[in-house]
């Protein structure tokens, strides 16, 4: 394939170009291959990108601003619909950013019960994004058969907090209530029985010739380009580079699990597949490890100001309700201050920068979306490549809309 | 994170930019605020010679009741192989928005700093492509200025003297 030329009137002088001019494409803004609402105007020669121009925006809610007349515990909501693939881990990741800035002592339970629910997000998160994958080569098998068990997730979700998407699950200083028996029963049930769907969708996919003619070389990139365009998580890994918030900075007794960190060696579609199998199999681990060993104790920590009394308290006694009243209406003292908070989403780093001048609501809150910051690299990333790969990038990329427009 | 690095860090900063100022918060995070003409030599040199590869964030805040310093751009830089994160402020005046970009240093800057100009209305000097990028082209404000306010005005029901304040 020779080099492509373009006049300064945006033409091809190139002689190999299929007709000698260039067609504007519009990918988007919808379009059932992007799964999401993401416009991209490509430039295409026959069927060869030569330039992408994304625009992005489209389900912009301005949550920054809404967080700004929120009391704390009201932001929780709409954290639930950045990432809304694995709502929980940016649950937790706000309360415990609250709970950086107020100095709460959690206990050890709370942490691993923490850690089930993040762990059971990001396995979610990662079979929507791999299934489809799947699906954009035209493998939809795999898609059906793991969306099954993504649906016995969020029967789980249900199970804790009586919610499946949005599931606002948690409060700052830990849960609103203990994991039930039921709860443990259908964690168990979910355990032993996942990995046989899961082998079945390994064994339609991950060596599958066809599948692998693909996706291997289908929108790469180095892992200097990828650390420069600020990619985390899985599409860092896949380029090689191991940086993993779990590991690095833990938060949530992560340093008390034992698990691998699977990287890459391309940074092409083929390895953000592999890299994301391979987590799924390691969240398992971690699950396991943490149900085993889920230490007795509290469910909440002691944050009188921010988490709420028990009902019958309530009914009963008079500080109780003086607390249920002031936590509801967000007027509880809070420190003046600033935190940077991150955990490791489904997606990479997902931080929180929270100013707060003592105030009911924050006075800044910024998110650091990953999907927003490595979506830029898109562009870039299918230059020079055919559309249908196009395709394939942006779902290998797993950008999502909720988190990508905040 | 070990105290001995953090110092060298510091020290480092210190003697090559006198002017910036460095504290370390109650939260372990150590902020630098610096002017706007040294920030690009100030993350050049932490980029290349203290190992700070990973820009994590660009966001922008408003402040308007500290005056002639209204706004603030902060930087979360992080250095991936002795795990030490920084945030820098650079403080800037309504009158004057002016940045330089760092989109040379970091490709990552180019979408943040459009999100920073887009909610502030912070000129980014040099940047390649400083349009909108979440809201509408055609809006003429900048939503995150705390000059718009969410609350109704003119509702009486939440006034503070009905909380005690």
């Amino acid at each position: 394939m020779s080099e492509l030329k373009i006049n300064q009137n945006g033409q091809l002088t190139s002689l190999d170009t299929v007709d000698g001019e260039i067609a504007t494409l519009n990918l988007g803004p919808t379009h059932p291959a992007t799964h999401g609402i993401f416009q991209n105007i490509l430039k295409v020669d026959g069927e060869r990108i030569i330039s992408a121009e994304p625009t992005v925006g489209y389900i912009h809610r301005a949550f920054e601003k809404l967080a700004e007349r929120r009391p704390y515990q009201q932001v929780t909501p709409i954290t639930d619909r950045l990432n809304y693939c694995s709502s929980p881990i940016n649950n937790m990741g706000w309360h415990m950013t609250v709970e950086k800035l107020i100095g709460a002592e959690i206990p050890k339970r709370v942490d691993y019960m923490r850690v089930i629910v993040m762990e059971l997000a990001r396995i979610a998160d990662h079979l929507v994004c791999n299934s489809v994958i799947g699906v954009d080569t035209g493998a939809l098998t795999g898609f059906t058969y793991v969306f099954q068990e993504r649906e016995k997730i969020y029967d789980l979700f249900e199970e804790i907090c009586g919610a499946r998407l949005t599931t606002n699950v948690g409060r700052i200083g830990g849960f609103d209530r203990d994991f039930s028996p039921v709860f443990f029963q259908k964690l168990d049930k979910f355990l032993k029985e996942f990995h046989i769907i899961f082998d079945d969708f390994t064994n339609l996919l991950e060596r599958n010739r066809i599948f692998m003619d693909r996706v291997i070389g289908a929108g790469p990139i180095t892992g200097e380009r990828a650390l420069s365009y600020g990619f985390t998580g899985p599409n860092l890994r896949a380029a090689g580079v191991d940086y993993d918030i779990r590991v690095m900075n833990p938060y949530c007794s992560y340093q008390d699990f034992d698990f691998d960190v699977p990287i890459g060696k391309d940074g092409d579609t083929y390895d953000r597949f592999l890299v994301r199998q391979e987590e799924i199999r390691q969240s398992l681990r971690i699950i396991h490890q943490a149900k085993d060993n889920l230490p007795a104790g509290n469910y909440h920590g002691d944050v009188p100001s921010f988490f709420l009394p028990p009902k019958e308290e309530v009914y009963r006694s008079m500080e109780a309700l003086i607390y249920h009243f002031k936590i509801t209406m967000g007027e509880t003292p809070i420190p003046a201050g600033e935190v940077y908070h991150s955990v490791e989403g489904a997606n990479g780093e997902l931080g929180y920068y929270l100013v707060s001048d003592g105030g009911r609501t924050p006075y800044r809150l910024h998110f650091r979306r990953p999907c927003f910051i490595y979506y830029q690299a898109y562009p870039e990333m299918i230059k020079g490549s055919v559309l249908s790969d196009a395709i394939l990038t942006m779902s290998s990329m797993n950008v999502i809309a909720g988190e990508l427009d905040a | 994170m070990e105290n001995s690095t953090i110092q060298d860090i510091t020290s480092s900063i210190e003697s090559k930019f006198p002017n910036c100022v460095i504290t370390t918060d109650s939260y372990g995070m150590s902020n630098i605020v610096c002017s706007r003409e040294s920030i690009i030599d100030l993350v050049g040199h932490l980029k290349h010679d203290l190992g700070f590869g990973f820009l994590t964030d660009i966001c922008g805040a408003h402040y308007p009741l500290s005056e002639n310093q209204e706004f603030q751009v902060v930087y979360h830089i992080h250095n991936l192989y002795k795990n030490v994160r920084l945030r820098l402020k650079v403080n800037l005046a309504t009158a004057d928005l002016a940045i330089p970009t760092m989109v040379n240093l970091f490709p990552a800057a180019n979408w943040m700093e459009r999100e920073t100009f887009d909610f502030y209305g912070i000129i980014f000097e040099g940047h390649p492509d400083l349009r909108r990028i979440l809201n509408m082209e055609d809006m003429d404000y900048h939503p995150l200025r705390k000059e718009y306010a969410l609350e109704d005005e003119t509702r009486s029901d939440k006034k503070d003297s009905f909380f005690g304040r």
